[in-house]
């Protein structure tokens, strides 16, 4: 069935399934974000609580969607794999370091005898919330603004820059793409804590976490413009189909948004559900933003990822060689290996359903205070 | 290719490397088999319908949370330390290696992941059997993930389902189910899982006979332990055989680390085991030197286990690196000449094809087809570095053997005087099983220790060493990582080992 398919065809198909797997990240990082709200919005320890048995319910998919993302990354574009990690080898380190504290955090932070007390696991979860988000975020910026490295005929990585992928964060369209999604995870986090909490006879406690809705789409909003006005001005990366060469090639970015209409519609319908999820959130009281600025992150974040790998575009480009730039095509496995994974893939509705069943069963009933000081407590984080 | 090399770094990776695999396995084997036992306590639960096993598997169940998330933390390490300090890896092999991890996240991971939360905060939020099923799914899943993890293992020890692409430099797959159903496939998941079965079950019988000598929580402590021995004898029996098997692979393909592990310096027919020896750490390949300061030998064996043959030849390191004709056995001296011209060859067709010169590129390239086999080989400075640190992998596979073949006869005698009904009055027994468990855990890490260090140099067995394998990055950088790692992963250590105490020591909930 998918032998048949063009290896051009298959390398367009895992582009987007990996985008669709890392766009379902971003969504997921409401976990991220609510970790950040910790301290800020649990002004006691049962709204600390609240909130860290809330996200924490879900930090494991978050986790399992990154190293998905990894692995279909590794699996699909070998190359890009080798590259990035072995090449930008601090940034990766630095944020798998947040996510090493991380997966910890919310099983350590409450048991007796845990070596450093709460308020240190909190400060971890704080740290990945934060630094790793950042750090991702900046990663990511590079697909746009490029990185340093050479490859040679062997296609082995060599690193130009001494500082191995933190030179990353000396651009500012990076680390604004990075400091958008660090409040985006608050937004996302702070909204999904609405959903899920029951603050029956918490007033303050809602009205807080409403208001961080608020607050951090604003704190939000300048990150996105400098990387909208940065995305749409700036010289890109372009690759020409004939003969594979590699160029830079002025308002690339937004030629690609108009060359492909749908991406950037999906952009759009993106951003568009983000703001009327806080909208309807902060204005007309409603408690269930969580669903639509998380489609509309999932939409942002492929709009993004597209924008960045089709239309005869590297979507991890060397700005010190530009030859040595990776594309879909020049990065990815080969047509047997992309046509097994694309058999593999068939069992990833299966794995959606069942996490939305599971979802579903467990938070029909919205967390209460009292589930977690009963008989029970125990067993919570 | 094989530029200036820089040693350190390859070693400070292979050591970083070594160290998250190690401190992974602490807590991985816990998991593998705490969740099977979860999952049959909690079964006993739903058939008896009594708060006792309730109880019985949340206390257990507790144990494996705490655990669980450590396991966690390093396991990311692993998957990503692929490309970060084996850069030259993840692009040579990423074609076949990539697609095992990528698996083991879409069907294995996301099954864990969604059913632990029910498997802890839904006692309360789903019915008695969907959570029942969501225990059973925790246990499938994570034992999937070891699976394709070690499918990948699988094949890094024997290469197979694959070719080499000149063009792109790299191996790509041409069998996916080669790959899957490969021999040393089937025999790591086996073997590795069977381990795990075991040492959770002494942990267990561990815990439990802690609870006997100190008089609390008599009931719960003697049914986790009948559970638990039960478990552990199938598990431990299993062990044996697939030990055995491991073995017996080994010899047919990896018969450089058969010989490490008995000492084999000169193969001979009706080979030898050594059941107990001391190394000379200071010998070499083709010297004259003992190889043992002191050793037992039962005469034989060796030839049995490895061939299936009695007095089969079995050849040692020297026979392997000079070559030997008259058992037909080609010498890694001469597949070190071969490989070299492999690498030459395969530059010229480099060349060759960047200059344009399409027609000296395939007169190079039917060269290089003649030796591509060896071009692994031509990467090594010497015959001498295709052998393996003897010492080391003598040393922990005598460990992990002896270890393995106590444990049948603990979980016998666990087993026996719980079906008589009286390990309440069996105290002798509970150091004993105490002991076991730490010696279990020993012995699981001299296993991987057996199966990596006894395969090196090779990253990829007799295609890709690891001093190509590496990233090109400077030793400062990967040192560093190097004591990060040792210096988190330890402070998460003693707070799992000080939470996981404290738990033990309240102890499960009492059912009146």
């Amino acid at each position: 069935m998918f032998g048949n398919l063009d290896l051009a065809t298959l390398q367009k198909l895992w582009w987007l399934l990996a985008s669709v797997v890392g766009s379902l990240f971003l969504f997921l990082n409401f976990v991220q974000g609510g970790q950040t709200l910790i301290w800020q919005l649990g002004k006691s320890e049962r709204e600390k609580s609240l909130i860290i048995n809330s996200i924490g319910r879900k930090w494991e998919l978050t986790f399992t969607t990154l190293v998905l993302f990894g692995g279909a990354l590794f699996a699909a574009f070998p190359k890009f794999y080798a590259t990035s990690f072995g090449g930008a080898y601090w940034v990766w380190i630095a944020i798998l370091f947040t996510f090493i504290v991380q997966a910890v955090s919310f099983e350590y932070r409450k048991k007796p005898d845990n070596l450093f007390g709460p308020t240190v696991y909190e400060a971890f979860l704080f740290i990945n919330g934060t630094v790793g988000i950042l750090l991702i975020g900046t990663a990511v910026g590079t697909f746009f603004t490029g990185s340093n490295f050479v490859l040679n005929e062997y296609n082995l990585v060599k690193w130009t820059n001494p500082l191995r992928g933190l030179e990353a964060a000396q651009n500012i369209f990076n680390v604004s793409l990075g400091l958008f999604l660090v409040f985006n995870a608050r937004v996302l986090g702070a909204l999904y804590l609405l959903n899920n909490i029951d603050f029956t006879g918490m007033d303050e406690f809602k009205k807080r976490t409403r208001n961080a809705v608020f607050s951090n789409f604003i704190a939000a909003l300048p990150f996105l413009l400098i990387v909208l006005i940065g995305l749409l001005t700036m010289d890109g990366f372009g690759v020409d189909p004939a003969t594979g060469t590699v160029s830079m090639v002025s308002f690339k970015y937004l030629k690609n948004l108009i060359e492909m209409p749908i991406v950037l519609l999906i952009l759009l319908a993106g951003l568009g559900l983000v703001i009327f999820s806080v909208y309807s959130a902060r204005f007309q009281n409603k408690d269930n933003g969580i669903w639509f600025a998380g489609l509309g992150t999932v939409l942002v974040g492929l709009a993004v990822f597209s924008t960045a790998g089709y239309n005869n575009t590297p979507f991890y480009p060397s700005k010190v060689d530009l030859q040595s730039s990776l594309t879909i095509f020049n990065a990815s496995s080969s047509h047997y290996t992309l046509t097994a994974m694309t058999y593999v893939a068939l069992i990833i509705p299966v794995v959606l359903a069942y996490i939305a069943y599971v979802w579903k069963q467990m938070d029909s009933q919205k967390l209460k205070a009292e589930e977690l000081e009963g008989p029970e407590a125990g067993e919570n984080y | 290719m094989l530029e200036q090399i820089d040693l350190s770094t390859v070693n400070w990776a292979r050591a970083q490397f070594a160290l998250t695999a190690m401190y992974h396995w602490i807590f991985v084997p816990l998991t593998l088999g705490l969740t099977f036992l979860c999952a049959f306590f909690e079964t006993i639960y739903v058939k008896t319908g009594k708060e006792e096993w309730k109880e019985l598997t949340k206390f257990w169940m507790k144990l494996f949370g705490i655990n669980f998330a450590i396991g966690v933390a390093t396991g990311i390490i692993l998957e990503f330390e692929f490309g970060t300090n084996w850069a030259n890896y993840s692009w040579m092999v990423g074609d076949i290696f990539g697609a095992p991890l990528a698996i083991e996240g879409i069907v294995a991971f996301f099954l864990e992941a969604t059913f632990f939360a029910v498997m802890f905060f839904g006692w309360n939020r789903v019915s008695k059997k969907f959570h029942l099923f969501s225990t059973w799914m925790v246990a499938i899943g994570s034992n999937l993930s070891a699976l394709w993890i070690l499918v990948a293992n699988g094949w890094m020890q024997f290469p197979t389902g694959m070719a080499f692409n000149p063009d792109t430099a790299r191996f790509e797959m041409k069998n996916f189910f080669e790959v899957v159903f490969s021999p040393y496939a089937i025999s790591k998941f086996t073997h590795a899982t069977t381990s795990g079965f075991v040492l959770s079950s002494l942990f267990v019988i561990a815990i439990a006979s802690y609870y006997l000598a100190k008089r609390r929580h008599m009931l719960m402590a003697k049914r986790s332990i009948i559970v638990a021995s039960v478990f552990g004898l199938i598990a431990s029996l299993m062990l044996a055989f697939t030990g055995d098997e491991a073995a017996f692979i080994d010899a047919k393909h990896q018969p450089m680390k058969l010989a490490a592990m008995e000492g084999l310096w000169d193969g001979t027919t009706d080979a030898p085991i050594v059941a107990f020896g001391i190394v000379n750490g200071m010998k070499e390949p083709g010297d004259f030197q003992d190889p043992f300061v002191v050793e037992f030998k039962i005469p034989g064996l060796l030839s049995l286990l490895a061939n299936r043959e009695p007095g089969s030849f079995v050849p040692g390191i020297n026979d392997l690196v000079f070559g030997n004709k008259e058992q037909g056995i080609t010498g890694v001296e001469e597949m070190v000449k071969k490989g070299k011209l492999a690498v030459k060859y395969l530059d010229e067709y480099k060349k060759a094809k960047k200059k344009g010169d399409l027609s000296a590129a395939s007169s190079v390239l039917s060269e290089f087809n003649k030796y591509k086999d060896f071009l692994g080989y031509g990467h090594l400075r010497s015959s001498k570095e295709a052998v393996p640190p003897v010492s080391i992998t003598f040393y922990s596979f005598h460990i992990m053997a002896a270890v393995g073949t106590g444990i049948i006869l603990i979980f016998f005698l666990f087993l026996f005087y719980s079906v008589r009904g009286n390990i309440e009055t069996a105290t002798w027994l509970y150091p004993i099983g105490i002991i076991f468990f730490i010696l279990a855990f020993v012995a699981g890490e001299a296993g991987w220790v057996v199966a990596e260090v006894g395969r090196q140099p090779w990253a990829i067995q007799g295609l890709l060493p690891v001093s190509v394998a590496r990233t090109d990055i400077a030793p400062v950088n990967v040192k560093l990582t190097f004591f990060m790692f040792l210096a988190t992963f330890t402070l998460l250590l003693i707070a799992e080992i000080r939470i996981m105490l404290k738990q033990i020591q309240i102890g499960p909930k009492e059912v009146n």
